[in-house]
């Protein structure tokens, strides 16, 4: 168990000192939603139609962005060796450096919603609903898209290939995030049913995903 | 403490690196491993750590813990160092020897021994490339592993540091340890030696 | 060379070389008889006669996920059992999947214009099959980007497995998302039950395009065998010339 908590500190830390990608997701989250309005323009009533679909396609894009290196810094010095030389399960340590990064990448993501909705003229509960089911949906992005920074390593490649590998599996989180804030912002639908379909992909993503990415990890090295 | 292989075999990419390669290695040996570029040094050790597949042969560690694969009871030290620049050169060892596991010794002792104590609280990233050669030797020394694998463990070490190698190498031999270590250049200690290198 | 990692494929080819001809046939035979099942059904009191592109539409979206579940067994194959056949079996099977995936696509979208009064609509199936489509782009991506086969094909079949996986989740979450966002005036095929003169065109369409499949399959297979033993030997002949000019000449190449 403390090797597990040493890996997660590990990468915390690394994560949170200068050169680390915790704080440029977050800045890439705000630039993606400020650059919304130029699109679409400014009429605040359009805006807060679309907010919760912006700020979860932010999450979404901010989030896919900062997993390309989950694997492969580690991988390029040469770090995963050992790790997967260790005792702890590499499905375990998988599942670790997903949570590191979920904690250092996702959750600051989640913090920023309600800066964000203010500049997308959501209200109080419409901001909270977002932030709730962003909390409870970004974990899924981070271990789906784990599956994806594995086969990176695997490929040597990550980057634009990653992306397409990745997004269409996270549809059914995009899905059900959206209709989940939306459900509590507008109804008709209650915000429950949409909620714990969106809790139960997460759940589902925590087994398959570090499971996928430590065969890809164990198939893959070379 | 005995290391057996048989017959392995080791195929990367389509191409067979070498074959029925065998050896035997008793506690308190060393294992020169050598053979022209390319002729599959790193992959041995690699396979050797479990880091590839074997296409063939058998491996085994007699007289090893029984519940632990060849890998987590072997240290291996490859040509990349696997240390974070933005990590302090002793978060880094402390972050190494609570990851692997197993019987952990002091960190700053370590440090001590591979002469780094002085530079325990500056980032990695400062260290030059002889220091980062160090640095990784004191993760042998941190966590007791039996098996040593060593990809040219001397590389970018000047002369006392390739002392200091010879050194702490004949200390692990003394305590019943067993090296297998691909090399160029001699080491300094009485060793057996491998020759790969038949098959282009 | 191992041999005997060639042995296996070996019997593959001249098994498959003597069973192709007769496939091919079959497939043509099945074909022509759903063809002409299909243009003598009568026309839909509804739709007209439009309702005959179902006939190739749904063989094309069956065959669509069939694909799929084949590679998902390759994968398999790879990931436990690392048998070579199933990595060519994965890999042959991708390109041909994404074909039926869009022809189910095209047919579907045709079909929609006389219906919806638009080439396309964000209705669930299609929308469904649009990822599916976009899924395999992404694995044929995955083929090309690595160099070598073996471990391209480790890597697509983690992908493969996941995508079985999330497949069934999507086609649900669209299907929700669907009529959350869509009232249910929308036209929806097949949603009553079939009568039989249009069932059993359609069925016989179904086995003949899955004979097509198999046939395509195959062959692609042969195709991609072969092109694994060129490649073998082309990085034999590259070692070769090396070794001749290398100043240490090995002892012998191994058998």
């Amino acid at each position: 168990m403390t090797a597990l908590a040493a890996l997660i500190r590990r990468d915390i830390r690394i994560a949170l000192r200068v050169g680390g990608g915790a704080l440029i997701g977050v800045l890439f989250f705000l630039t993606v939603v400020v650059l919304m309005p130029f699109a679409v323009g400014p009429d605040l009533a359009l805006l807060t139609r679309l907010g919760p679909a912006i700020l979860w396609l932010g999450a979404l894009l901010a989030s896919l962005l900062t997993l390309d290196r989950l694997f492969m810094a580690d991988h390029e010095d040469g770090s995963l060796d050992l790790i997967v030389m260790g005792r702890v399960p590499l499905e375990l340590a998988c599942a670790g450096k997903a949570l590191a990064h979920w904690l250092a990448a996702g959750l600051p993501l989640v913090v920023a919603t309600p800066v964000l909705g203010l500049l997308l003229n959501l209200d109080l509960l419409a901001t909270a609903a977002v932030a709730l089911t962003l909390l409870a949906g970004t974990p899924a992005l981070t271990f789906t898209g784990m599956i994806g920074a594995a086969l990176a390593v695997t490929l040597h490649r990550g980057g634009l290939l990653l992306a397409v590998l990745v997004l269409p599996l996270s549809i059914p989180v995009l899905i059900f995030g959206v209709a989940a804030s939306e459900a509590a912002i507008a109804g008709p639908l209650s915000f429950g049913a949409p909620f714990s379909i969106l809790c139960a992909l997460s759940l589902v993503s925590f087994v398959v995903g570090p499971f996928a990415a430590a065969a890809s990890l164990r198939h893959g090295l070379d | 403490m005995r290391l057996l292989a048989s017959s392995l075999t080791c195929v990367r990419g389509g191409r067979e690196v070498f074959s029925g390669l065998s050896f035997e290695l008793a506690a308190g040996q060393l294992l020169a491993v050598t053979g022209r570029n390319g002729s599959g040094k790193t992959s041995l050790l690699r396979l050797i750590a479990g880091l590839l597949p074997q296409a063939a042969g058998s491996l085994a560690l007699e007289g090893g813990d029984a519940e632990l694969t060849l890998g987590e009871q072997a240290h291996y030290l490859g040509h990349r160092d696997a240390l974070k620049p933005a990590l302090s050169v002793l978060e880094n060892l402390t972050f190494w020897r609570d990851f692997l596991g197993g019987e952990a010794f002091d960190a700053p002792e370590s440090l001590a021994a591979v002469g780094l104590t002085h530079a325990a609280h500056l980032p990695a990233a400062y260290l030059s490339a002889g220091q980062r050669r160090r640095l990784s030797l004191a993760r042998l020394l941190t966590v007791r592993r039996p098996v040593w694998l060593l990809d040219e463990p001397t590389n970018a070490l000047d002369t006392s540091g390739q002392d200091m190698v010879a050194g702490l190498m004949r200390e692990h031999l003394a305590r019943g340890g067993l090296i297998v270590a691909a090399t160029h250049a001699p080491l300094g200690l009485a060793a057996r030696e491998l020759r790969i290198g038949g098959a282009p | 060379m191992k041999l005997s990692d060639l042995a296996n494929p070996t019997r593959f080819l001249s098994l498959t070389g003597r069973l192709l001809p007769y496939l091919a046939a079959a497939t043509a035979i099945v074909l022509l008889i759903g063809l002409y099942l299909s243009a003598t059904a009568p026309d839909d009191y509804q739709q007209g006669a439009t309702v005959k592109i179902m006939f190739i539409h749904v063989p094309n979206a069956w065959l669509s996920m069939f694909v799929w579940a084949v590679m998902s067994a390759a994968a398999l194959g790879t990931l436990v059992w690392r048998h070579p056949l199933a990595d060519v079996a994965a890999k042959a099977a991708a390109p041909i999947g994404a074909s039926f995936t869009f022809l189910a696509l095209v047919t579907g979208s045709l079909w929609g214009r006389p219906m919806w009064g638009t080439y396309w609509e964000w209705d669930a199936r299609l929308t469904s099959v649009l990822i599916l489509f976009l899924m395999y782009l992404g694995l044929m991506a995955l083929w090309r980007a690595v160099e070598d086969p073996s471990r391209a094909a480790r890597a697509a079949a983690v992908l493969t497995l996941v995508g079985a996986l999330n497949l069934p989740i999507i086609k649900f979450s669209v299907d929700w998302w669907n009529t959350l966002h869509q009232p249910a005036s929308v036209f929806r095929m097949g949603g009553s039950t079939l009568d039989r003169a249009f069932l059993i065109p359609l069925l016989v369409m179904a086995v003949g395009f899955t004979l097509l499949f198999v046939t395509l399959h195959l062959a692609a297979m042969r195709n991609e065998i072969l092109r694994r033993r060129v490649r073998a030997l082309q990085m034999m002949q590259a070692r070769a010339s090396a070794s001749e000019l290398g100043p240490a000449s090995p002892a012998s190449q191994p058998a």
